[in-house]
């Protein structure tokens, strides 16, 4: 096992974990939600919001808002505020920046929210401006968004390692069934696997079913060192170890492996665990394909091994393999940069014995991983962080 | 096209400000070598843009060129995942140039491919208006579209009781209907566009009014009143007429209207002396068509503009050879129709202006002068 020369996040803990339940559609602003968020941060730690002195934000649909507008906005006074615009990997990047400023005492107590509105035409004014490659070589390309470029990712990846549609649908079946547990789930009817592939085709192979429905949601978490939770008697889990990796792989001519791969190594070492010794796992699921290829990337299985892996495990709660418990982007529905945050969030209260009724027993071991920012003709952006709850 | 770096060579796709290989800033469009192969296709069922929703499913694939990027390109019907294909850039109907993959090989009625005449101008099964049959190129532009299989040529012909040269091959022709138009009479072209306005899906305005001379040795402007009224306000009088109806077909079913063609003397980018008046009046059209082509935009139409030099007709008697074959210029008017182009340059003369303009405007000029 590879050893890292990272400094280690001794004493560097998560607590609070806040989801503000998500909507399809929602009149208010992004702002309303992310302050519903940390409303909800505070009254969870029974702290004052002068106790934060640290916020990130992430958020597609501030408008012309940035993160000094909204310490205004909230009346916050903090002294350490960064704005992460990375997609799917937000919340790995914020728990990251987050940890090591606590560390070092620029800041006691970071909030880390994200949160998005969703109005009626948001969605298509976001795939519309989402970055200038995308405007100049993508869009004008039928428009398919996200659902087309992933559409040719996951048509390259199956026909590559002879994964059949069926098998890629394990992972959303298994989620919907999650889901069914989680009250603030979008999704509340059960999905077979013959429903799953029965759905209409949205850009081939992507189908309904393998889409993210986009709503409006905030979630949020804090970051301090564990004399901080100590003191104020907060339930708090224990970051173990992270890895941030952009634009891996550049010569592969189709993405078939995100930047996990290159920094797994570093990831379990600095951890001090395996793969097996998770008890959960989280993944970024904008695609079930994608959330397959991070179970090779992850280093659960090797590379092609994804579908033969989801076809030996099973990924509900109360499987051996229990993955996306909250049901995940594609059951409980992706709000904008929220989506980020929705695993790890839930991961939280997994390791911290809240997560109601989609508790995992025993959980207290979480993987929770991210991947973002599909520039051009693949995601960019990878994450993914370890951490453990209080029994360890 | 492509951008390739001065620095390390390497290709770039899309468009950048500095080299990912070496990150110099010399980044330079050149021709690209255009073969690729297709790593995968998808075909979007529910596209999130108004315009492509209406036309779903819409088939696009990414392709690795042998030069070195990755681009996502429209897919004609023939190509294949795994199979090497040919890439060109095509202008769409926002006027943006989008990469285009075809097979590489020919295969049957290859230009008949649902969105390969989404982006170009294919005068097949379309009906056209060429706006002067009395002259040579009018007469050979309709004669090369119905051949190009135009389902209907109509050609304008001012006061059509007055016979002229070669009307009999177009007079009785299956497909060639005569309809009287003066396109420097407004009464006239808005009586024809009354008729046929709604059907006019291609427009070639082959109007000119060729006429020698400069300023100082022509006497008042009664000559250069006729070179506008016949050139620039005849263009208005047909713009008026045909523009507003066919800017508003440009979604009328698969044999919509798609572009409006003028053909215009190259020396209206750069004034020849011995023309100059015309030259003149030709730079005012270039102008116009410029303004046109925007407003003819959100309609989704082209706007093309052949330029050409002097033509071997009776106008250009004295000038000497090289001279422009009114056939030549229909076949360019067709060729640029199939390609879905916005500027043809027809012959020598023509290209030689261009590219010298492209490199010295002001020796060019010089040169013009003697």
């Amino acid at each position: 096992m590879t050893t890292s020369l990272r400094t280690p996040y001794d004493g560097i803990v998560m607590a609070a974990p806040v989801t503000i339940p998500y909507v399809r559609y929602s009149i208010d602003s992004a702002q309303w939600w992310i302050g519903r968020a940390l409303s909800a941060l505070v009254a969870q730690a029974g702290i004052k919001v002068s106790d934060i002195d640290g916020l990130c934000v992430s958020s597609f649909t501030l408008g012309t808002d940035s993160g000094i507008g909204l310490t205004q906005h909230f009346g916050l006074c903090v002294r350490w505020l960064d704005t992460i615009p990375l997609g799917g990997t937000s919340a790995i990047a914020a728990l990251r920046k987050a940890a090591r400023a606590v560390q070092a005492r620029d800041a006691d107590i970071i909030a880390c929210v994200a949160g998005d509105t969703n109005h009626v035409d948001s969605f298509r004014l976001t795939l519309e401006n989402f970055s200038r490659f995308n405007q100049d070589a993508v869009y004008p390309y039928g428009a398919g968004g996200a659902n087309s470029s992933f559409a040719l990712i996951a048509r390259n990846y199956m026909r590559t390692f002879g994964v059949t549609r069926a098998d890629v649908g394990r992972i959303a079946v298994a989620q919907r069934a999650n889901a069914l547990r989680n009250p603030h789930a979008l999704m509340k009817t059960p999905l077979s696997i013959e429903q799953y592939l029965a759905a209409r085709p949205i850009s081939d192979p992507i189908h309904l079913f393998d889409c993210v429905m986009p709503c409006a949601g905030a979630e949020a978490f804090l970051v301090m060192r564990d004399e901080t939770a100590a003191s104020l008697g907060l339930p708090a889990a224990r970051l173990l170890s992270t890895i941030e990796r952009h634009n891996a792989f550049a010569g592969d001519p189709m993405q078939v492996r995100g930047g996990w791969a290159m920094d797994i190594g570093e990831l379990y070492a600095m951890a001090g665990v395996k793969p097996d010794d998770l008890d959960i796992v989280q993944t970024y699921d904008d695609y079930p394909v994608i959330t397959m290829m991070q179970f090779e990337d992850l280093g659960f299985c090797g590379k092609g091994e994804g579908a033969e892996f989801v076809r030996q495990h099973d990924l509900t709660i109360d499987g051996d393999f229990p993955h996306n418990t909250s049901g995940g982007q594609l059951s409980v529905g992706q709000a904008g940069a929220a989506g980020a945050y929705l695993g790890l969030v839930e991961g939280l209260r997994q390791v911290l014995g809240t997560a109601g009724p989609t508790q995992v027993r025993d959980a207290d071991l979480c993987l929770a991983s991210g991947f973002g920012m599909i520039n051009y003709d693949r995601g960019l952006a990878s994450g993914a962080a370890i951490f453990a709850g209080t029994s360890r | 096209m492509l951008q390739r770096c001065e620095g390390c060579g390497a290709f770039t796709y899309p468009a950048r400000e500095a080299c990912p290989s070496c990150l110099s800033a010399a980044l330079i469009f050149v021709d690209a070598p255009p073969r690729g192969l297709l790593l995968a296709e998808t075909t979007a069922h529910v596209p999130s843009d108004v315009y492509f929703r209406e036309r779903a499913p819409w088939r696009i694939g990414l392709v690795k060129m042998n030069c070195g990027p990755t681009i996502v390109a429209h897919l004609h019907g023939d190509c294949v995942e795994g199979a090497p294909v040919r890439m060109s850039f095509q202008l769409d109907k926002s006027g943006q140039a989008v990469a285009f993959a075809r097979p590489e090989g020919e295969t049957p009625n290859m230009a008949d491919d649902r969105q390969w005449r989404e982006l170009t101008a294919d005068p097949r099964f379309r009906r056209v208006l060429v706006t002067n049959g009395r002259s040579a190129i009018g007469r050979e532009v309709a004669l090369a579209l119905k051949v190009a299989g135009a389902k209907m040529v109509f050609v304008g012909v001012a006061e059509p009781w007055r016979p002229f040269a070669g009307e009999n091959l177009l007079q009785g022709q299956d497909g060639i209907e005569l309809v009287s138009l003066d396109a420097a009479d407004e009464k006239s072209t808005r009586n024809l566009a009354a008729d046929i306005g709604g059907k006019v899906d291609i427009l070639v305005n082959t109007t000119d009014y060729v006429r020698p001379g400069g300023l100082l040795d022509r006497r008042g402007t009664s000559i250069a009143r006729d070179e506008v009224d016949q050139a620039y306000l005849g263009f208005i009088n047909l713009a008026q007429a045909f523009g507003p109806i066919m800017r508003m077909r440009g979604a009328d079913g698969i044999n919509n209207s798609v572009a409006w063609v003028n053909i215009l003397s190259v020396y209206a980018l750069a004034n020849w002396p011995a023309f100059g008046a015309y030259s003149a009046s030709q730079a005012a059209c270039l102008s116009l068509s410029h303004c046109l082509r925007a407003e003819l935009r959100p309609g989704g139409l082209k706007m093309m503009n052949v330029f050409t030099g002097p033509v071997d007709t009776e106008w250009f008697q004295t000038v000497p050879p090289p001279k422009v074959a009114p056939r030549a210029i229909a076949q360019a008017v067709v060729s640029g129709l199939k390609g879905g182009l916005e500027e043809m340059y027809v012959g020598d003369v023509a290209e030689e202006i261009r590219q010298r303009l492209a490199s010295n405007p002001k020796a060019l000029e010089r040169e013009f002068d003697r």
